[in-house]
């Protein structure tokens, strides 16, 4: 029985950790969870993002956006025992909680945080091998430095594994 | 934003006041019981706490939103946690499970219309006790995680924290809570506490 902790990531935050422990992210919704796990060191790294690109905003924080979070998150990674040619991606999050989104651009972030993260991670050549991403609905994710899985629990649909 | 003193405070809690308090005499005429709301806090919160507010992060709530355009940009909530949120529908449409299933096309269209009408009613107070121009869009209304609903309040705010003018409404008779949420864009702040005649100190 693995018994680590399970160490919190809010909005606009990032976090890396080592096997046992576990990442936590709770209610996304328009936000993104981006997971990079490393399968022979196990260090397992976590980002919630909030807007697609720190672009025109002046003395950003690195987390709040998806291009300049999974930057620091790829670096933290290779920090803490990363590889980068080994890390390998999940995505959650990203859905349009309000489906009468009319002209409000703030109602589909969501979709436009997935593409960012995708275009961020391609940049540094790390797959996506797993996503549960888009729709309407909320998700709290749960990321397993022991062996990668993402676990996803939704409040219409239940739980998932990725 | 952490400029704020007691005056430019005292101003925003009397927006809570006033908006929440238009929006409990509409509630209260809807379900024909008293409503009593509460003295509104402003806080400055960091994203993580929006929610406490309300409950729960992953508690279920119905939320209806309004983004707030004109002279003051901001989001209105009215959040309305689940368990409240079948109480008021069984008190709108008598005893039986039909109000059970929240993600129901009805009862999602009746709660929709319900926060439209509470959360408009706040806005138009809000327009009336500032003489500004208040522009709404058609409200979206939400049953989810409380802090997946209310995330959408919290893009335009500064790096890491948002204010929040939150004042909830109490309905004694059916032992029910719900929440009225004003989250002002940072750059509305300022045209709002002029408004208010409170700006400059």
């Amino acid at each position: 029985m693995i018994t680590g902790n399970v160490v919190h990531v809010g909005m606009a935050d990032l976090k890396v950790v080592h096997c046992p422990d576990r990442l936590r992210s709770v209610g996304l919704g328009s936000c993104v969870g981006v997971a990079l796990w490393d399968p022979v060191t196990k260090v397992a790294g976590l980002a919630h993002v909030m807007l697609p690109s720190a672009e025109g905003f002046s003395s950003p924080q690195r987390a709040k956006f998806a291009d300049t979070a999974v930057d620091w998150l790829v670096e933290l990674m290779m920090e803490r025992g990363g590889r980068r040619e080994r890390l390998q991606a999940k995505l959650a999050g990203g859905a349009q909680m309000f489906t009468f989104a009319g002209k409000n651009d703030l109602l589909k972030i969501g979709p436009r945080n997935v593409e960012a993260s995708r275009r961020a991670l391609a940049k540094w050549s790390i797959p996506v091998v797993a996503e549960d991403v888009g729709g309407s609905t909320g998700r709290t994710i749960e990321l397993y430095s022991e062996d990668g899985r993402l676990w996803i629990r939704t409040v219409r649909g239940g739980s998932i594994v990725l | 934003m952490e400029r704020l003193n007691d005056r430019h405070l005292d101003a925003l809690r009397e927006v809570g006041n006033i908006g929440a308090a238009h929006a409990a005499t509409s509630l209260s005429v809807l379900l024909q019981r008293p409503v009593r709301i509460t003295v509104p806090t402003v806080q400055l919160l960091s994203f993580d706490h929006v929610v406490d507010a309300v409950g729960g992060a992953e508690d279920v709530v119905v939320g209806t939103y309004f983004r707030i355009g004109g002279d003051f940009p901001g989001n209105l909530f009215f959040i309305l946690p689940a368990e409240s949120a079948r109480v008021v529908l069984r008190a709108m449409w008598g005893e039986g499970s039909l109000g059970d299933d929240l993600q129901s096309e009805m009862a999602v269209s009746a709660l929709g219309e319900m926060g439209n009408i509470l959360t408009s009613s706040y806005l138009v107070s809000l327009s009336d006790f500032t003489h500004g121009k208040v522009e709404t869009t058609v409200p979206a209304v939400a049953v989810d995680m409380a802090q997946a609903i209310l995330q959408v309040g919290m893009l335009t705010a500064d790096a890491d924290s948002c204010l929040i003018i939150h004042t909830g409404a109490h309905i004694e008779e059916l032992d029910i809570w719900c929440h009225f949420l004003l989250v002002p864009d940072p750059e509305g702040l300022m045209p709002l506490l002029t408004a208010l005649g409170v700006h400059g100190g």
